[in-house]
């Protein structure tokens, strides 16, 4: 008993001293979680990463261009591009606009938007689709309404506008949720000597605001493309993989019925990460480039 | 001046939240109609619909095997993460890097990737995985990873863990002792917060479901998905049954968040 305790209690009082044996056991708490991380997360990585280079058996780049050769690829790249950047500066618009407004608000109101918006980031993939199915589909409710009033073309929820609507949908909340604390930097008082000095509301957003937002706002438009380019649930219900963007074809193409490459998919895969790292990196060079990057 | 601007602030703040819920409340309005054709209102009112939904078999028998799946994934995440964030915490500070990074990974990573390999690392393997539940279990969580990691971690750093530890080390506790009698109460609020969350959006995971699983065992999302060419008001039941189970598990997050701070 008097033994144990002693033994125990080591770690932490003599904590200067610890051999490299006293660490062991501890250590050994951790190797569950780092068996289930490879086998869940890096084990699939690296294989994605490996086969992408390995075209019938052999190391080869055939793969990529095969890729880059299909007209047919590059337009699910361009689509995905084409909506997910879209939907992630709209999205980050009105998001901006909302946040901007809802801290001059009620605390009130400001509460339950919030509340709103955290319900609703998780509001999103199929049950979404659904959604804007009943009420904008060929025969949704609104469509319906919107056509009898002559108010509506002829628009269709299964094409890229339809998904731009449906993606800056789902934008909106997760962009609301990531910038709401940032406006915390914002000092009241500096609208008010700005305009004391004769600024315009335009003006102290231009030259205050956002720049001091900047970092923030970057930050967020990043992980908004992010969001976007990996989407996939919510197109797949809503066109049953009709249209044509990376996700769905990756999909294809290792649970497909047809023609499965998982080595093609693979080297989309890689791509498709090789363009986020590359978003990534030119955001991190915005940031240390604005305001906030320069001050430190 | 000032009232000229609440004024405007409020109508942005109202109309964009208006727009938001057009969806949410169609569908509910949809769920609950009899008929609704190209009419501005619905023809009469029916809770037919859910009563089909909560009686159809195959509903609730999806329904329980995502909750088992989530409960499962989400106890896994906490038996894992816990003691990994402790011993970094307290054995081994200089990792706090590597795993701040290792936690991106499934951010960095869509599930789309994640899952071709995961399909030809797993197919052929000795205990079947792929289209069991089991491999679900796994990829969750990896998914749950980076908000458990980030909200426990958080808790930790606002907790002196140093002196808390070293005062129950001269009581005469033992380590796992301290451990489980002081440090864990100590992050109960921001666990629970994040376990609610987490729930939350795996409950709504469809990608890994589809392409690992598919339907040899059915989630929510699944049956939501094979559901779509059946009544539009069904489904529109189905949603809005969801969306209030999700409300109700976010509401609990914020509840227990704000008891956190």
């Amino acid at each position: 008993m008097s033994s144990s305790t002693l033994t125990q209690a080591s770690p932490a009082s003599s904590s200067q001293t610890t051999s490299r044996l006293s660490k062991l056991k501890p250590a050994l708490w951790l190797a569950p979680f780092a068996v289930f991380f490879y086998l869940f997360q890096l084990a699939p990585m690296i294989w994605v990463l490996v086969n992408s280079f390995i075209y019938e058996d052999e190391f080869a780049l055939d793969n990529y261009s095969e890729i880059f050769d299909s007209a047919f690829m590059m337009q699910a790249f361009s689509n995905s591009l084409w909506l997910s950047i879209w939907s992630s500066i709209i999205g980050l618009a009105i998001a901006t606009l909302l946040v901007s407004s809802l801290r001059r608000v009620d605390s009130k109101i400001r509460d339950g938007v919030v509340a709103f918006t955290n319900m609703s980031s998780n509001f999103s993939g199929v049950p979404l689709a659904f959604a804007f199915i009943i009420i904008l589909g060929t025969n949704g409710a609104i469509t319906l309404l919107l056509k009898q009033y002559g108010l509506l073309g002829d628009f269709d929820l299964y094409g890229k506008w339809g998904l731009l609507v449906l993606y800056i949908y789902f934008q909106i909340p997760l962009a609301v949720l990531l910038l709401y604390p940032a406006f915390d930097a914002l000092n009241d008082d500096w609208q008010a000597a700005a305009a004391l000095l004769g600024a315009k509301t335009w003006h102290y957003w231009l030259k205050v605001a956002l720049p001091v937002l900047s970092p923030a706002l970057f930050g967020t438009l990043i992980i908004l493309i992010a969001n976007a380019i990996g989407a996939y649930a919510s197109v797949f219900a809503l066109t049953s993989g009709n249209y044509n963007i990376i996700t769905v074809r990756i999909a294809s193409l290792v649970s497909g019925d047809l023609f499965l490459e998982p080595n093609l998919a693979a080297a989309i895969s890689v791509i498709l990460m090789a363009m986020l790292a590359f978003i990534t990196v030119v955001n991190q060079w915005l940031i240390a480039k604005s305001y906030a990057g320069k001050k430190k | 001046m000032q009232n000229v601007n609440t004024a405007f602030h409020k109508t942005l703040v109202y109309s964009i939240v208006g727009i938001m819920l057009i969806p949410i409340l169609a569908t509910l309005v949809y769920s609950i109609s009899s008929r609704w054709g190209a009419t501005v209102l619905p023809d009469g009112f029916t809770f037919d619909w859910y009563i089909n939904l909560l009686t159809d078999s195959r509903f609730l028998d999806a329904f329980g095997r995502s909750l088992f799946i989530c409960i499962a994934a989400l106890t896994l995440s906490v038996v894992l993460i816990l003691p990994a964030i402790f011993v970094v915490f307290y054995y081994f500070p200089k990792l706090h890097k590597v795993m701040n990074m290792l936690i991106l990974l499934p951010f960095a990573v869509p599930p789309v990737v994640s899952s071709v390999g995961l399909l030809q690392l797993y197919a052929d393997s000795e205990i079947t995985l792929i289209g069991t539940p089991w491999i679900l279990i796994g990829t969750y969580f990896t998914i749950a990873l980076p908000f458990m990691y980030r909200a426990i971690a958080n808790s930790f750093d606002a907790i002196n863990l140093q002196d808390l530890m070293d005062a129950a080390h001269l009581l005469g506790a033992s380590t796992s002792k301290a451990f489980l009698l002081i440090i864990l109460p100590n992050l109960k609020k921001g666990l629970m917060a994040s376990l609610f969350l987490s729930f939350s959006f795996l409950l709504g995971e469809f990608v890994f479901a589809n392409i690992l699983v598919g339907t040899r065992y059915e989630t929510l999302q699944m049956y939501l998905y094979n559901m779509r060419n059946t009544s539009g008001h069904f489904t529109s039941a189905l949603v809005m049954t969801y969306f209030l189970f999700i409300f109700v598990l976010t509401w609990l997050a914020s509840r227990f968040s704000r008891g956190a701070n």
